[in-house]
């Protein structure tokens, strides 16, 4: 019996191990299977066409550059909006209001981040866009502008909750030595606990600003999808158009193996890049702050 | 400017900010709930779509949903439930264990439309499961993989550690503590973290466009080689492809979404603060 018993556990604990490294497994799986479908692009399609300002597929023009200025813009307008509301909203749960009111607070913008994008874009379609267009006498309003703000919606409730736990790990004992000295609550707020939790609050934006640009069906129903360049300020009331909009709007009527198809797969290989890159930033700057708190204990 | 009366204004600032988060929160829920709810019937939600999906009911998309969900569930659960147990008792804390973590994060900030092309990739094209609800339950499964994997990981790290002490003293395994102490201990965070993490996989769209939703099936799939509709993919179709769509099934789609969504995080909050106020530690 013991020998079977530690059979088990031989096979159990090897099931475990492996499964706790399928996260490395996925990771490369994921990166491996675009460049395999988004890699031939290269070959089949001229890097001056590829990082040209015109995307019309249909006459093989394949240029991406729209598209990342459309993400870059809508995502930008995104972060205007979300980084003060999240921020301000991360401090008044955390160091302004009553308990009372703070429970109820954290689980509705909780609940805001369980909110399917495509309920918020349809709400988009039906009362943001048509509200826009009336008040601010645009000739629609399906444009840039109110997909950042849809965004911003998807984007608040990272950084909330992100920025409200770093808040939350302040020592008591700095806002006590601020008190102490005669400093407001108001003063301590700004002078003190913000910058004691300021790599955390860091780490909230990135993530909230990297669901912002890799969010799809929100942004896909509201934009109004104009493949043009978003280079002025104006371009923000205008339509656009975003990577991940182009790949959900295309990629279910071309033929798998065509310029078009290897294309947007290149576009996917342009997102997780950009995903990766915000990513590791914002993971090491925890890392870094770790680290830093840790020197400080010893 | 006087120190005190900056304080007054500052705190009012951030308190109208707070108040301008919450309020389009509430009145969103509140307004499909009022929009909707005329539109909800006993035909609506057990009939099949009719007339080019402008009137019938969305039976077909509420089960393909739950089909999702499940398939979803399937995968998801044991692996991340593993992993996570992995990353709390087994792990040691090395390099490796670091790459563990970072892809997890990286996992957790792929964008959803990037899970639908590599679900297009590898399901569908090359292991050539086509478009069906097998395909889009796995890549749906691997999107919600580091929701579970790190909320599981946090109730297990929860469970003192005296309590594993004191299951080994006694002569238990490793992964007789594990299965009889920690696991029952961690079980209602585990729970929370998984219902939230399915509560996700049902509300998406983009993973599910290229991988196994169905634009209108009036029937139900069939086995899981099946395409299905889906609950998030019909309203994007109903409320963007099809022309002179009557506003009422709109909303009404979309409130039974809504519940669907609000349903599972309300349980999973039930079980959460019944845990709490249980706990003994």
């Amino acid at each position: 019996m013991d020998k079977d018993l530690n059979w088990r556990e031989f096979i159990i604990t090897r099931a475990i191990k492996a499964s706790g490294y399928s996260a490395i497994v996925f990771v490369a799986l994921i990166f491996i299977f675009l460049l395999r479908e988004g890699l031939p692009t290269l070959g089949e399609v001229d890097l001056s066409t590829l990082f040209s300002v015109r995307w019309y597929p249909i006459e093989d023009y394949f240029g991406i550059l729209p598209l990342i200025t459309g993400s870059l813009i809508v995502t930008l307008g995104a972060a205007l909006v979300a980084i003060p509301f999240g921020i301000g909203t991360a401090v008044y749960i955390s160091e302004i209001a009553p308990r009372a009111v703070r429970e109820v607070l954290k689980p509705l913008v909780e609940l805001l981040g369980g909110l399917p994008s495509v309920v918020l874009g349809f709400l988009g379609i039906l009362v943001l866009s048509p509200w826009l267009r009336t008040t601010f006498d645009l000739p629609t309003g399906l444009t840039a502008f109110t997909g950042s703000l849809l965004l911003a919606a998807i984007a608040v409730p990272t950084i909330v909750s992100v920025a409200e736990d770093a808040l939350d790990t302040v020592p008591r004992s700095y806002r006590e030595a601020a008190w102490a000295i005669g400093a407001t609550h108001w003063q301590t707020i700004w002078r003190v606990t913000l910058p004691a939790a300021r790599s955390g609050v860091m780490t909230g934006i990135m993530l909230g600003i990297g669901r912002a640009i890799g969010e799809t069906m929100a942004v896909m129903m509201v934009t109004g999808n104009a493949p043009v360049m978003a280079i002025r300020p104006g371009s923000l009331f205008e339509p656009a158009r975003t990577m991940t909009a182009t790949i959900a709007a295309e990629m279910g009527e071309v033929a798998s193996g065509s310029v078009h198809y290897h294309t947007l797969f290149f576009i996917g290989i342009v997102l997780f890049l950009i995903s990766l890159a915000v990513n590791v930033a914002a993971s090491s700057v925890i890392f870094r702050s770790k680290k830093r708190s840790e020197r400080i204990l010893s | 400017m006087n120190r005190h009366l900056s304080q007054r204004l500052g705190f009012s600032l951030l308190t109208l900010i707070a108040i301008i988060t919450v309020v389009p929160i509430i009145s969103v829920i509140v307004y499909i709930f009022l929009q909707g709810s005329p539109a909800i019937s006993r035909e609506f939600l057990l009939a099949v779509p009719r007339s080019g999906m402008r009137e019938g009911g969305i039976f077909p998309a509420i089960i393909g949903t739950f089909y999702l969900t499940i398939g979803t569930a399937i995968f998801s659960v044991p692996l991340g439930i593993a992993a996570a147990i992995y990353l709390s008792e087994y792990a040691p804390d090395n390099a490796w264990t670091r790459i563990i973590r970072l892809a997890i994060i990286n996992l957790a900030g792929i964008p959803s439309v990037v899970y639908g092309l590599f679900g297009l990739g590898l399901f569908v094209l090359f292991l050539k499961f086509g478009t069906s609800i097998l395909a889009a339950s796995l890549t749906l499964s691997i999107m919600t993989l580091p929701v579970i994997i790190s909320t599981s990981e946090e109730a297990l790290r929860a469970v003192p550690q005296s309590f594993r002490t004191v299951s080994v003293s006694l002569g238990a395994t490793r992964w007789q503590t594990i299965r009889r102490i920690v696991l029952p201990q961690g079980l209602p965070g585990i729970l929370t973290g998984v219902i939230l993490g399915l509560e996700r996989a049902a509300g998406e769209t983009a993973p599910i466009l290229f991988t196994g939703a169905a634009f209108f099936l009036p029937r139900l799939p069939g086995s899981i080689f099946d395409a299905t509709m889906a609950l998030p993919y019909h309203l994007f179709v109903i409320s963007t492809q099809v022309p002179e769509m009557p506003i009422q099934i709109q909303y009404g789609t979309a409130l039974v979404l809504l519940i669907f969504v609000l349903g599972m995080n309300l349980i999973a909050t039930v079980i959460r603060s019944r845990a709490r106020a249980r706990r003994q530690w």
